[in-house]
């Protein structure tokens, strides 16, 4: 257990507000910053439900994104339809997609899961590339319209501020309500035998548990939340693009979530701020920013072998406990 | 309760169990036992679905579970411990026990419940029974082997089952913790009126609780009945006992 007194202090209530205040006291590039950071965080938060509670490695979660980005994006630019309908339906396409997908990946277990998650993302990636009528091929679709935010204006505090702005209250409400859910989904009876099978799947299926319908629950509920992040960070990008569905975005979150440590639920929303961070310091530096972010890495991930936030608190805390067990 | 007949298992050209056909009576302390190799874990991993048998049927309660998936044998009523701790070992005491609560009770697809408290007193009894309610919040993978024995008990036992299936239930252990086990065992078996089929190293233990002794040589089945006709079987002397008890 961490110290009593760190505990009790509302941590998230606290980074929330805190988080309310940055278009107030940062500039528009901070903001935009921090709305990226966000998205991230979902999404990477949405892999650790596979990786750190499930036990299950994917190498292919950016497929789930680019599904829901693509999904938001043609809808709301090509079909005219409202941001809440795109959103939804970002999810709903995600979750589905998570369903055929997964209904062949869980049959597999290890290095093979891994590589079958990677084949299908590749697959997606493929199908955003070429399929030029829908998708908008290799040049994406570009000028996704911002949802309708005028209605913010009239938030007392919110009236001088521009539609980036309001995006970013708009994603930070939206990201906090399914980190939450996440939250709340890692912590019920559910959750817990998706640790049981992480565990030791073996004995897991000897105490009445069908694994594989729980690992492909996890994996579509996985899929939904990478879906949503991904309609979020279409229209923050102003543009969808292959690449969001490409195996290195898949790497990138996978990173994420491990720098920032898989074992803590908050672990991937630090590893989210962390890389991202990063990366916008360092290429504002040299254009050997691979490189220098590499070795950064290299050094973090040595320095911090349960992650930043899991090395932090196990220091804490002295024992160490898993916050999602 | 349970009934096997003319079970048969290959892997590759090798035959693991050849024709095994015995059966254990309602409230029965069965043992298996054999030397290294004999096949007695296959048996115990064909009866409880992780491995398909080649021919032949399994009855368990009057229901033919051959080839049926483990969780759903395991939720028909059979209980399993493993020759090794099998356990959930970065979670708690508590909440390994808790999870076979969940797991039993089908509480399992429920996304909303905080999981902390449900269960929460079956747990703490069946803790008690155990002796391990003072560890309930222990890492289980720091538990003494014993101990970790007990608490895979207890995982088989959170499942309310009919019947236990132990392999080897007191490998590893010490004289002093074998004695404890076996006593437990006994009398959780005498409250909870269950049916018990285990595998044994320790002739000791075997005659001492088993009511009916199955012999496995080499796959096959050579001797079944107590353990006075076990004893005095001279097949059994032969390929066995004798090479143990002069």
């Amino acid at each position: 257990m961490t110290h009593p007194l760190i505990r009790r202090v509302p941590w998230t209530l606290l980074a929330f507000a805190a988080a309310l205040c940055i278009p107030l006291l940062a500039s528009r590039f901070y903001t935009s910053l921090a709305t990226d950071i966000l998205i991230l965080a979902l999404f990477a938060t949405s892999l650790n439900l596979l990786l750190g509670t499930t036990g299950l490695v994917s190498f292919g979660h950016a497929a789930y994104f680019a599904a829901g980005a693509y999904t938001c994006a043609i809808l709301m630019k090509n079909h005219g339809m409202p941001f809440t309908a795109g959103f939804a339906a970002a999810g709903v396409v995600a979750g589905l997609m998570a369903l055929v997908f997964g209904f062949f990946c869980v049959r597999l277990t290890k290095i093979y899961f891994a590589m079958l998650t990677l084949a299908f993302a590749q697959i997606v990636w493929a199908i955003c590339f070429k399929w030029n009528d829908v998708t908008g091929g290799e040049q994406g679709l570009a000028n996704v319209p911002y949802p309708d935010l005028g209605w913010m204006a009239s938030i007392p505090g919110l009236g001088g501020m521009r539609v980036g702005e309001h995006y970013f209250y708009l994603t930070l409400v939206l990201v906090g309500i399914c980190l939450l859910i996440l939250r709340r989904i890692s912590e019920s009876p559910f959750g817990r035998i998706l640790t049981t099978i992480r565990e030791n799947p073996e004995r897991a299926e000897f105490i009445g548990i069908h694994v594989r319908r729980y690992e492909l629950a996890a994996f579509v509920v996985a899929g939904v939340f990478a879906g949503l992040a991904g309609a979020l960070f279409g229209i923050f990008n102003r543009g969808v693009f292959p690449d969001f569905g490409y195996w290195s975005k898949s790497a990138e979150v996978l990173i994420m979530v491990i720098l920032g440590g898989m074992a803590q639920f908050w672990g991937p929303l630090v590893g989210a701020f962390t890389l991202t961070a990063l990366n916008q310091q360092i290429t504002s530096y040299t254009e050997f920013w691979p490189m220098v972010l590499g070795l950064i890495l290299i050094i973090l991930l040595y320095a911090f072998p349960a992650g930043i936030l899991g090395t932090l608190v196990n220091v804490l805390g002295g024992r160490g406990r898993r916050t999602d067990a | 309760m349970l009934e096997v007949r003319g079970l048969r298992r290959t892997f590759s050209g090798f035959v693991a169990i050849a024709d095994v056909t015995f059966s254990v009576e309602r409230r029965q302390i069965a043992a298996v036992i054999g030397p290294n190799g004999a096949g007695k874990s296959t048996l115990f991993n064909l009866i409880t679905g992780h491995i398909r048998p080649d021919t032949g049927h399994v009855r368990f309660d009057d229901s033919d579970i051959t080839g049926a998936p483990p969780s759903a044998i395991c939720r028909m009523g059979m209980g399993r411990s493993f020759q090794h701790a099998n356990i959930f070992p970065k979670l708690t005491v508590f909440e390994n026990v808790q999870a076979a609560f969940i797991a039993h009770r089908r509480t399992g697809t429920n996304f909303w419940l905080k999981s902390r408290s449900i269960f929460a007193d079956e747990t703490r009894v069946l803790l008690r029974s155990l002796g391990l309610l003072g560890q309930a919040d222990t890492i289980s993978g720091t538990l003494s082997y014993g101990n970790q024995k007990q608490l895979e008990l207890g995982l088989a036992l959170a499942a309310d089952p009919k019947m236990l299936l132990l392999d080897e239930p007191t490998a590893g252990m010490s004289s002093s913790e074998t004695k404890a086990t076996i006593e437990l065992l006994q009398q959780i078996a005498l409250e909870r009126e269950l049916t018990l089929l285990f595998t044994e190293h320790d002739m000791d233990v075997v005659f001492a609780i088993a009511q009916k002794i199955a012999v496995l040589h080499q796959g096959r089945l050579i001797a079944a009945g107590t353990p006075a006709e076990v004893r005095s079987n001279p097949e059994v002397r032969r390929v066995y006992l004798g090479e143990q008890h002069p």
